[in-house]
């Protein structure tokens, strides 16, 4: 079998794929202290032909095992490409960073965008301020959706957007609302950073930030474009991962 | 180093202690940065030497021309014209500024979100860590940006800092502004030797720095000019270029020619440091001040080498020479000077199209695979004008990555990827062009 791992910021995908392409294998956990022993622990028995890493842990993998290494970018566009084979653009969120990538043909990629450092504009800030309105982060989007008036985030920072939502908290606003306006303020840092890509259809949303049902809708709307996402959007990565060590056979 | 320079350091009113902890960290960081690298040219050794003895030697010197009365002027800014202060016999130095370590420091007086490199050497006069710093008579200063303008009224509180006016448009008359500051400078340059500088001086010192350019430049061609053969690591070559604000110019134009000398050799015999496929990257942007070698160690750790930095410490330094052929008075000398000065594209000058040019016709000279546009964070004019930039350079199809980054290591992972990606497009680029066909 064929395997991609994504070692990520928040979280370790693994993907295996035979000779077909198709699916056999599928596994998410959350990022440890040690993911190559989380890796090796998992893939222990398996009959592994082939192992490529990307994520931000890729290196520590390669030095682990020996696996090649391919960048996020890279990646990221492969795995779209799999789900989408006519994908133009790329527009991936992560636990630490958001990126837009346009994707050529065979699913490789010809440019992209990075947001700089820190977590704004990134899935740790829908996070952090799920965990501070006490909703699970999978009903998020669903939950948000409910909001009944606009509130404006306007701290990019996800420290002090923190705060903000705290002062919002004490003012008694509704939580769904508080929730909208995250979800916008992430929307239109990714759309902004899209939009200076000119992105062409099809679109297509990856990461776990996908998984967010009101920021896919806010991106249609911002981007004016029909949004698509892919079975597994979290694991994007790691298919393309697995794919590239597929090539190689 | 440190124990043996303790009386100068104290001398010079240092806090020794926390100068200690400084040297301790770099020379932490030297040796796994340029000492590990594979196949250095044998005449680095010199400058591996200057790094060294960066706070200790050469403060020695340049010590040793303040007692007999030279001047001595601590600068920040490729726009103060050192060719007089060289002929006056002074030292005309760049400041401490690329390092994180003074800007807990800084950031007792001044905001958060400015630009990192005048924090940094505001820090270092706060933290009485900068030997050149402290030895200087008086700082030089410009007014190339807003935070650097406001920042030397403070920076004056602490040590003697004047301000040049440089224009920010090129008219005529701006030259005629800029030509009265270089003329005061020369004067202020004339009080501290107490007499006017002679035309054989001011000649003298023109033409001092001139070799030293000239030196730069070949450099800069062996770097670059010979798609097959990368003699120098882009580091040691950012190095160099660091070293020129300090080392003495006379001794450094020589070991920079010896250097060349072997990468001449090195490129006749195909000798490079990296392998054929390698992406040869051009740096445009804002300046790299010592020990900012960041984004060449992550391009060079990650696949790519660095064949030029089209920066202040780098090209826009030494690409212009003063022609003092046939110039007969100081008047002519000054002259030509001015008119080379003008010449520094720098992104404080508006409009700055005279830029974009060069760097295309710089990529397609060298035959680079793409090209990194770095700026320090929060400085505006080079962040502002790299959208111009990298338009034109897309419209030439030249594959181009953005980098905004300051001193701290904490988003060294995020460039990283960033930078894995682009040498993978631009490696399949550089091998797709190598196709000869079937």
């Amino acid at each position: 079998m064929y395997y991609g791992v994504d070692v990520g910021s928040t979280y370790t995908k693994i993907v295996g794929l035979d000779k077909k392409k198709e699916i056999v294998d599928l596994k998410v956990f959350d990022t440890t202290i040690n993911p190559d022993e989380t890796i090796r622990d998992y893939l222990k028995g398996k009959k592994v032909q082939m192992l490529v890493a990307t994520g931000y842990g890729r290196h520590m993998i390669n030095e682990a095992f020996g696996a090649p290494v391919i960048s996020e970018i890279k990646a990221h566009a492969k795995g779209a490409y799999y789900f989408f084979n006519d994908v133009k653009t790329v527009i991936d969120l992560g636990g630490q960073d958001s990126k837009v990538i346009k994707v050529v043909e065979d699913g490789n990629f010809d440019n992209f965008r990075m947001n700089d450092k820190c977590a704004a504009g990134t899935g740790k800030f829908i996070e952090i301020a799920a965990g501070r309105l006490q909703i699970p982060l999978e009903e998020f989007g669903e939950f948000c959706k409910k909001a009944d008036k606009k509130v404006q985030i306007s701290s990019m920072c996800a420290v002090f957007a923190e705060s903000e939502v705290i002062s919002l908290i004490a003012k008694k606003e509704k939580p769904e609302n508080i929730g909208y306006g995250i979800i916008e303020s992430i929307a239109n840092r990714l759309a902004a950073m899209a939009k200076s890509l000119r992105p062409e259809e099809k679109i297509v949303f990856t990461g776990g930030g996908a998984k967010n049902i009101l920021l896919k809708e806010l991106l249609e709307e911002k981007l004016q474009k029909k949004i698509f996402i892919p079975k597994h959007p979290q694991m994007m990565g790691a298919f393309g991962a697995a794919l590239s060590g597929l090539e190689l056979a | 180093m440190s124990e043996k320079y303790t009386q100068m350091y104290k001398e010079l009113g240092m806090d020794i202690e926390k100068h200690n902890e400084l040297l301790n960290a770099l020379m932490q960081i030297y040796p796994e940065f340029f000492l590990k690298q594979d196949n250095r040219p044998k005449e680095m050794e010199y400058f591996d030497y200057v790094m060294s003895e960066i706070h200790g030697k050469r403060i020695e010197e340049i010590l040793k021309k303040k007692k007999q009365g030279k001047p001595l002027v601590g600068t920040f800014c490729i726009f103060v014209p050192e060719e007089i202060v060289v002929g006056a016999d002074g030292a005309c130095y760049g400041l401490c500024g690329g390092a994180d370590f003074s800007i807990p420091d800084a950031e007792r007086d001044l905001p958060r979100n400015i630009c990192p490199l005048i924090k940094s050497a505001y820090g270092f006069k706060v933290q009485r860590t900068c030997p050149y710093t402290q030895s200087s008579d008086f700082i030089y200063g410009e007014t190339s940006c807003e935070a650097k303008k406001k920042t030397w009224e403070l920076l004056n509180e602490l040590h003697p800092t004047h301000v040049m006016h440089i224009p920010q448009m090129k008219r005529e008359k701006e030259k005629e502004l800029w030509k009265s500051e270089v003329y005061d400078f020369k004067k202020h340059i004339e009080k501290v030797i107490d007499r006017e500088l002679t035309f054989e001086e001011l000649k003298k010192g023109i033409e001092i720095i001139n070799k030293k350019r000239e030196a730069m430049q070949r450099l800069d061609r062996l770097r670059g000019m010979y798609p097959d053969v990368v003699p120098i690591s882009g580091k040691d070559g950012l190095l160099i270029n660091q070293i020129s604000f300090y080392d003495d110019p006379e001794r450094f134009t020589k070991k920079v020619h010896e250097l060349c000398d072997e990468l001449e050799e090195r490129i006749k015999d195909k000798k490079s440091v990296v392998s054929k496929e390698t992406p040869r990257i051009m740096v445009i942007g804002t300046p790299m001040a010592p020990p900012n070698w960041k984004l060449h160690h992550i391009v060079e750790t990650t696949g790519g080498v660095i064949i030029n930095e089209e920066a202040c410490i780098g090209h826009r330094y030494y690409k212009d020479n003063i022609d003092v052929e046939n110039a007969k008075t100081i008047d002519d000398l000054m002259d030509r000077m001015l008119e080379r000065y003008m010449k520094i594209d720098c992104a404080c000058f508006t409009p700055n199209d005279e830029r974009i040019e060069k760097i295309i016709q710089m990529y397609k000279e060298r035959k680079a695979d793409g090209i990194i546009y770095y700026s320090l964070s929060f400085c505006h004019t080079y962040n502002v004008e790299s959208k111009k930039v990298i338009d034109r350079l897309q419209a030439e199809n030249i594959p181009v990555l953005k980098i905004e980054s300051d001193y701290s290591m904490e988003d060294v992972g995020q460039i990283k990827t960033r930078v894995e990606a682009f040498l993978e497009s631009v490696s399949f680029r550089k091998q797709a062009n190598s196709f000869k066909g079937i």
